[in-house]
């Protein structure tokens, strides 16, 4: 109804304050971020493609600096969510449109990749067939349409930024076109979320049903469980979110994204100044989908499944927790919310696996009752106070 | 156990020797030996006789168990012979031979032995019975003794099956006559089954007299007539039996979504607990108050609809009381909430699902034909939902807290200028879609799984319901639930379940984008925001 004087009462008129001072950048490499900033960005860097490799494969086994391969799974799926809560913050943070619906578009991306890895499997499959077993299974006899080219590398890769690309560019601009907007809106991609979630626990569908993709064995050609290709994968993921963490902070930081924020602070006004509120909408709406395509194939090689679950609605709206965990339009927030929630979900799932829920109940209430700029606004308190 | 098993027949043959002409140690011998047509006619006289009294000796017969010596038959059990008329014990000649059957043979006892179970006093013997008589030939000896049973038999299931029976035997009647008069007759029916008979008698080794032909597909063409309009009748039964399932689940959200404008992910989870409520209800009538066990589903309505209403007072007071006004932050805190409730649920009853039992009142279902069957606990269901509508229609328009409720709604700042609690409304008004929620919960205990997720299954769809009838619309709301059931029900018929519900999805989000304010669109200052 009013989610839009809602979303200003929250972030109020400083949000993002860090960068609207500077209002003569003196280049692009202040503008992106500043001291701090950049030294964070190369300590990652350094990190994830430099320590991580070196103490998960030269450091031997036994050592005590050894990473062990469970971590560099953890680390990559963690990464692979910050990616998505990147997109959340894009779309939710920045331009104040809470989708319910990002976990399709990252169950797209997931899917498409998956159907690569399906094809390099090849006869080493249970019934040695041209065919995925599952399609053995519905006895079908060849490939349905929208499995074609898919051996292919190239139009995978496409595939997996175009197929949540169309979707995204579908719906929103129907949504947007009739100022579909707030809860509203949130609600009609959380039925759009169920209706997919339905879709593909069909057998008939084509992607394997309730079991979904599993069981690869290459990727490229290269077996997939080897250290080697999962140290390739994990840095693949980290340099995508490294990457997206200049780009997105390039859009956000440019009159565009000026613009995005003026949507979500009062879509109104903008609409007098003479702007046209549905072409910015629906280039962020797409984009950020396609951001969770990417992540959702990044997502697929590393954990070795992919099944409709991933499209549940709780999943989506988890999505929006990370990002007001961290939080919200501030890029950064979302990757620590991404990486605190989810590191949390895996130690409590381990250690406490009937409190988890409790958790992550309490910490939904919790952040947008006390915490309604997330970590991201403690610090800056802190610092203030410092 | 097993010696006593012969006296016991025994007895039971002495005490249904009314029905039956004795069945006597000369027509056991004649059953027992000479070629095969010889017994069949003795067989057949047993059959026309309804000789109750011969069905052990038939039985035994079937199992290799009886032998023969001169003129005299012998049931065998291990080194034992008795009497095949009394059961008496007696003593086994040393040159009895085995009575052997030859398949034909076989085939006969078999089905003698199911039309004489016909008459038997138990259901299921009965039925096991008619069942058997289905799948066997059609042997016109046995028409007589199956047209009893069906004029006797009381059971609707076992009458239709029973009908087809007979029916299949007229149909292959050498005459004419009685063909057509079966046919006649047979086109009053609205068994798909007795349609399914008439059509395999169209082919090729079928009827071959044109003037049945013709009447057997004018027959035909009846039966369809008559089960497509069951069939209607049918899918708008269930249709109207989803939306009212649909209407109750929504209509607390009418209020505190519609109303209030509070986006309230967890009331599923409120509905859960009604259920767990009635699950708890009902465990103590069993417990305490066995005698009034039926009746547990009325202490379930007040006793759900106010613990609902009290969770959902705690969680406005605690909660949605600091977010109003900022619909995303509340849509996060409540979906939160509704973990939050599920894991309770868990640790207190265990994560899988409880029985929840129906009064026996509503069970069972009123038969309107063999393909239509009205479900009692449906009907209830939906007379439960007007109920509940009616309930609150009166409490929003000839209550004082009605009145309050829509004046909050439509200017807060107003009504408290004129010294409306505001604060005291909402609480009260969220209780009440809370509650509403509750009572929803009762009636859906009563038709699914009672589990920590049963909120999960219903939320979207609620949603869907109040947008697509117009927020704040308590007709649209109705009319949106009754439709939505009704179409997902058709489609279902086409398309599958799963597809269905696709399909209905999409159209709502389709038709969101369409027409943004629902069915029914508010008018006045409040419609644009």
């Amino acid at each position: 109804m009013d989610a839009v004087e809602g979303m200003s009462a929250v972030t109020g008129p400083n949000a993002g304050a860090g960068m609207l001072d500077r209002r003569n950048p003196p280049g692009l490499f202040n503008r992106l971020y500043g001291k701090t900033g950049w030294s964070l960005f190369f300590a990652g860097l350094a990190v994830t493609c430099a320590l991580v490799p070196l103490l998960n494969l030269i450091v031997p086994e036994g050592s005590f600096l050894h990473l062990p391969d469970y971590w560099v799974a953890l680390l990559g799926k963690i990464m692979c969510y910050a990616i998505l809560a990147l997109a959340m913050d894009l779309v939710w943070g920045y331009t104040g449109i809470l989708s319910l619906g990002h976990g399709i578009f990252f169950a797209l991306g997931g899917y498409a990749f998956g159907m690569y890895l399906m094809r390099q499997i090849g006869h080493d499959g249970s019934y040695h067939s041209d065919l995925p077993d599952f399609m053995v299974f519905l006895d079908w006899k060849a490939y349905p349409w929208y499995w074609k080219f898919t051996n292919h590398i190239a139009y995978v890769l496409l595939l997996v930024v175009l197929a949540p690309a169309v979707l995204a560019l579908t719906f929103g601009f129907f949504a947007f076109r009739s100022r579909i907007k707030g809860v509203y809106f949130s609600i009609i991609t959380q039925a759009m979320t169920v209706a997919f979630m339905l879709l593909f626990f069909r057998n008939e569908t084509g992607f394997g049903g309730n079991n979904g993709f599993t069981d690869f064995k290459r990727i490229l050609g290269h077996p997939i469980a080897t250290a080697g290709t999962r140290m390739i994968l994990f840095m693949t993921t980290a340099l995508v979110l490294l990457g997206l963490m200049l780009v997105l902070r390039y859009i956000v930081t440019s009159k565009f994204g000026r613009i995005l924020m003026a949507i979500r602070d009062a879509e109104g006004r903008i609409m007098f100044t003479g702007y046209n509120p549905l072409i910015y909408k629906l280039a962020i709406w797409t984009f950020s989908a396609m951001i969770a395509g990417v992540a959702g194939a990044l997502y697929v090689p590393q954990i070795g499944i992919i099944n409709p679950g991933e499209m549940s609605p709780g999943n989506s709206i988890e999505i929006a927790i990370w990002t007001a965990v961290g939080g919200r339009g501030t890029l950064v927030g979302a990757l620590i919310g991404a990486v605190i929630v989810n590191g949390a979900k895996s130690w409590f799932t381990q250690a406490f696996p009937d409190y988890w829920l409790y958790f992550l109940g309490a910490l939904f209430i919790m952040t947008t009752l006390f915490l309604p700029k997330g970590v991201m606004g403690l610090i800056d308190k802190w610092k203030v106070r410092t | 156990m097993r010696k006593f098993l012969p006296a016991l027949t025994g007895l039971a043959a002495l005490a249904l020797c009314h029905f039956a002409e004795a069945f006597d140690a000369a027509t056991a011998t004649v059953l027992a030996s000479g070629n095969s047509d010889t017994r069949i006619e003795a067989l057949n006289k047993v059959i026309a006789g309804s000789d109750t009294a011969a069905l052990p000796f038939l039985e035994k017969m079937l199992a290799e168990g009886v032998k023969i010596s001169g003129d005299k038959a012998f049931i065998v059990d291990g080194d034992k012979a008795f009497d095949p008329v009394t059961g008496q014990p007696a003593e086994l000649p040393a040159d009895a031979d085995d009575v052997v059957n030859s398949n034909r043979m076989r085939n006969e006892i078999e089905s003698a032995i199911s039309t004489l179970k016909l008459t038997s006093p138990d259901r299921t013997v009965r039925l096991e019975a008619a069942k058997s008589l289905q799948g066997g030939d059609t042997d016109e000896a046995k028409l007589p003794l199956v047209q009893a049973a069906e004029t006797k038999e009381k059971d609707p299931e076992i009458r239709d099956i029973l009908g087809q029976v007979r029916a299949n035997i007229q149909l292959t009647s050498t005459d004419k006559a009685v063909r057509l008069a079966a046919v006649k007759t047979l086109a009053e029916s609205s068994s798909p089954n007795i349609k399914e008979m008439l059509s395999t008698r169209l082919a090729a080794d079928g009827e071959t007299d044109p003037e049945a032909r013709t009447a057997i597909v004018g027959a035909i063409k009846d039966i369809e007539g008559r089960l497509s309009r069951f069939e209607l009748i049918a899918q708008i039964f269930t249709g109207v039996s989803l939306g009212s399932i649909l209407l109750l689940a929504a209509l607390g959200l009418a209020i505190t979504y519609g109303l209030m404008g509070v986006i309230n992910m967890a009331h599923g989870e409120l509905m859960m607990i009604g259920a767990y409520a009635t699950y708890v209800v009902q465990n103590l009538f069993r417990a305490y108050l066995p005698d009034a066990f039926q009746f547990y589903l009325l202490a379930a309505l007040p006793v759900a609809f106010l613990v609902t209403a009290g969770v959902g007072m705690v969680i406005e007071r605690l909660v949605l009381r600091y977010l109003y006004g900022r619909s995303l932050e509340t849509l996060l805190a409540t979906w939160g909430t509704s973990l939050f409730l599920m894991q309770l649920v868990r640790t207190i009853f265990g994560a899988q699902n409880v029985g929840v039992e129906n009064p026996d009142w509503m069970s069972g279902s009123i038969s309107l034909a063999a393909s239509l069957s009205l479900p009692y606990n449906r009907i209830v269901i939906i007379g439960f939902a007007a109920a509940v509508l009616a309930f609150m229609w009166w409490l929003l328009t000839k209550t004082r807290l009605g009145l309050f409720m829509r004046a909050v709604t439509q200017n807060r700042t107003m009504a408290r200028c004129v010294g409306v609690p505001t604060a005291k409304v909402d609480t009260m008004a969220f209780g009440l879609g809370s509650g509403i929620a509750g009572l929803a919960g009762v009636a859906l205990s009563q038709i699914g799984n009672v589990g920590p997720d049963l909120g999960q299954h219903y939320i979207v769809n609620c949603f869907m319901v109040v947008v697509l009838g117009g927020v704040g619309q308590l007709a649209g709301t109705v009319l949106a639930a009754l439709g939505l059931g009704i179409v997902s029900k058709f489609l279902e018929g086409i398309t599958g379940a799963v597809l269905a519900e696709i399909v209905v999805l999409i159209f709502v989000v389709v038709f969101i984008q369409r027409r943004p304010q629902g069915l029914f669109a508010m008018t006045g200052r409040s419609a644009e925001v």
